[in-house]
C-alpha cells in the first residue's frame, strides 16, 4: 500500500513537471499516430493480397497491433525511463541519495521516473484492440479475457525483469545504454506473431529477448490459440526472472561504492 | 580541390579510428538494418506462399531477393545526420565546425564514407547468408549491373544532401524528433521499404514518383534485380540528377539562411 502511495506521488510530481509543456502532448500524440499510420497502412497492403497471414486473420493481427502498441506504451511509460536512470545515477554516483532513502531502492528505482505522455501510445493501444475485439465479434469468453490479463500481468513482469537485469550490468559496464536500443529493434519486430519467423529468429524473440511474451503469448490468449504450456512457460518465467532479477540487483548493488567516494 | 582531397584523407583516418573505438555501436546499428527488412522478407514470403507461390509479378524467392538487395542499398545509403545535428546546435558544438574554412558537410560526408567502409562486409556476409537461407533469386541483366553503379552512388548523393537538409531544420526549432519521424514514415511507404512499390495502389505509386524517396531506394533495387526496361532506367536517373540538382540549391538556400539565424547557446 505504501509503494501504492508512492507511485501515486511520483506520478503527481511528473504530471505536475510537464504540464508546463504541453505542446509536447500534441507532439507526442502526432508521433503516436504516425506509428501506428506504419503499422496499419502495412497491414492493408499485405491484407489487399492475402486473406490470413500464417494462420491470422485481419482482427486478430489488429489486436496483436493494440498489444503492440499497449505494452510499448507501457514499457516507456514506465519501466524504461526508470531504468535509464538507474543506469545514469551509477555512473554520476547520484545513486548514493536514492540508496539512503528509507523505502526499498528497488521499488524506489522502478517507479521514480515517469514519461507520461507515453500514456497516449496505452490509449491508442486499448483504442486499436477495442476495434480488433468488434470484429472478432462474440467469439471472446470470460476465460480468453482473464487469461489475457494473466498473461499481459506476465509479460509485463518478464519485461520488466529483464530490463532490471540489463540495467543492473551497469555496476560493471559503462555503456549500457546500447543494449536498449538493441531492445527496441528488436520489439519492433513484436508487431508480427513470432509464429511467423523462422525457428533460430522467433527462438531469439522469446529467450534472448522476450518480445514474444510481451506481446505475441497475450495475444495468443486473447484469440484462443494460446498452448496450455506455453501459459504455464510464461507464468513460471515471470516468477522465475523476478527473483532472479532481484538477487542480481542485490549482488550488483554490493559491487557500488558510489562514483565520488 | 587539393585542400579538399586532404581534407578527406584526415577526416577519413580519425573517422576511422574513432569508428574502430565504437564497434559495438555499429553493430547495433546494424541489428536494426537488419531486422526491419528481414521481418518485411518473412511477412511476404508468407503471404506470396499462400497465396499460390507470387503476389503481383514477385515469387517467394525474389521477394527475398528484393529485400535483401534492398538491405544492402538502404545500408549504402542512409545516413544518421538528422539525429546529431539537433545535438550539435543544442549543445553549441556547431560554433567549432563553422570556425573551419570548409563547410561542415565534407566532413560529414567522410564520416559516413568510413563508417559504411566498417559496416559494408559484415553486411555483405550477411545477406549471402540470408540469400542461401531464403534461396533468394536474383538474376541481374549486364546493362543493369553496368548501369547500377552510377544510380547506386546518385542515390547515396540524393539521400546524403536530402537528408542533411533536413538536418538543418534544427536551427528554426528543436522538434526535430516529430519532423523526423515524418520523413521516415513517408519513406518506408514511399521508398519500397514495406513492399515493392508495385504492389501499392496506383496513386501511392504516383506518389513515389514525383517525391524523392524511391529515387532513393526502390530504384536502384528494382534495377539491379532486373525489373526495370532501359527507358525506365534512364528515366530514373534523369530523375535522380533532378532531385540531385534540386537538392544542391535547397542546401544552399537553406543553410545560408540558417546560418544567419543561428546563435550559438552559451556565447
Amino acid at each position: 500500500m505504501n509503494y501504492l502511495r508512492l507511485l501515486v506521488a511520483f506520478l503527481r510530481v511528473s504530471i505536475i513537471g510537464e504540464i508546463a509543456y504541453r505542446v509536447n502532448f500534441i507532439w507526442q500524440l502526432f508521433q503516436s499516430i504516425l506509428s501506428l499510420i506504419v503499422s496499419l497502412g502495412g497491414l492493408s497492403v499485405i491484407f489487399s493480397y492475402a486473406d490470413t497471414l500464417g494462420g491470422w486473420r485481419p482482427e486478430e493481427i489488429l489486436a496483436l497491433v493494440g498489444v503492440y502498441f499497449l505494452v510499448g506504451g507501457m514499457i516507456r511509460l514506465i519501466i524504461q525511463p526508470g531504468m535509464e536512470q538507474l543506469i545514469e545515477s551509477v555512473r554520476d554516483g547520484t545513486l548514493d541519495f536514492t540508496l539512503t532513502k528509507p523505502e526499498d531502492a528497488q521499488v524506489i528505482i522502478s517507479i521514480g521516473r515517469v514519461d507520461i505522455w507515453r500514456l497516449i501510445d496505452i490509449v491508442l493501444g486499448l483504442g486499436v484492440l477495442a476495434a480488433a475485439l468488434i470484429g472478432l465479434g462474440g467469439k471472446i469468453g470470460g476465460w480468453q479475457a482473464g487469461m489475457f490479463i494473466l498473461m499481459l500481468v506476465a509479460g509485463a513482469i518478464i519485461i520488466y525483469s529483464f530490463f532490471l537485469i540489463l540495467a543492473t550490468l551497469s555496476f560493471w559496464f559503462v555503456r549500457v545504454e546500447n543494449i536498449l536500443v538493441v531492445f527496441h529493434s528488436m520489439y519492433e519486430a513484436g508487431r508480427w506473431p513470432v509464429s511467423l519467423y523462422p525457428g533460430w529468429l522467433r527462438y531469439a524473440l522469446t529467450f534472448v529477448v522476450p518480445v514474444a511474451f510481451a506481446t505475441t503469448v497475450p495475444t495468443e490468449a486473447l484469440t484462443g490459440r494460446l498452448a496450455w504450456e506455453t501459459s504455464l512457460v510464461a507464468v513460471v518465467l515471470a516468477v522465475v526472472l523476478l527473483m532472479l532479477s532481484r538477487v542480481f540487483w542485490k549482488f550488483g548493488l554490493r559491487r557500488y561504492s558510489g562514483a565520488s567516494a | 580541390m587539393k585542400a579538399l582531397v586532404e581534407l578527406y584523407m584526415q577526416q577519413f583516418k580519425t573517422t576511422l579510428a574513432s569508428m574502430f573505438q565504437y564497434r559495438a555501436s555499429l553493430l547495433i546499428w546494424m541489428i536494426g538494418q537488419v531486422l526491419e527488412p528481414l521481418v518485411y522478407l518473412i511477412v511476404w514470403s508468407i503471404v506470396s506462399n499462400t497465396s499460390g507461390g507470387s503476389v503481383g509479378d514477385y515469387t517467394t524467392r525474389e521477394f527475398a531477393g528484393y529485400f535483401i538487395v534492398l538491405m544492402l542499398v538502404n545500408q549504402f545509403t542512409y545516413t544518421w545526420i538528422m539525429y546529431e545535428f539537433e545535438y550539435r546546435i543544442r549543445e553549441g558544438i556547431l560554433s567549432f565546425a563553422l570556425l573551419k574554412p570548409v563547410n561542415p558537410i565534407h566532413s560529414d560526408i567522410a564520416d559516413n564514407i568510413s563508417s559504411k567502409l566498417m559496416t559494408l562486409p559484415i553486411m555483405m556476409l550477411v545477406a549471402v547468408g540470408l540469400a542461401v537461407a531464403f534461396q533468394a533469386s536474383i538474376s541481374p541483366v549486364p546493362w543493369a549491373i553496368v548501369l547500377f553503379i552510377p544510380v547506386l552512388l546518385l542515390a547515396f548523393v540524393v539521400r546524403f544532401l536530402l537528408e542533411w537538409t533536413l538536418a538543418l531544420a534544427a536551427f528554426w526549432t528543436t522538434r526535430v524528433g516529430a519532423i523526423n519521424q515524418t520523413y521516415f514514415v513517408l519513406m518506408l511507404f514511399l521508398s519500397g521499404q514495406i513492399a515493392p512499390l508495385a504492389l501499392l495502389p496506383s496513386p501511392v505509386q504516383i506518389l513515389a514518383d514525383i517525391l524523392p524517396f524511391r529515387w532513393m531506394i526502390g530504384f536502384p533495387v528494382e534495377l539491379l534485380l532486373g525489373r526495370l526496361t532501359i527507358v525506365e532506367a534512364l528515366t530514373g536517373l534523369g530523375a535522380q540528377v533532378a532531385w540531385l540538382l534540386a537538392g544542391l540549391v535547397l542546401l544552399r538556400i537553406v543553410w545560408r539562411s540558417g546560418i544567419k539565424i543561428y546563435s550559438a547557446v552559451g556565447a
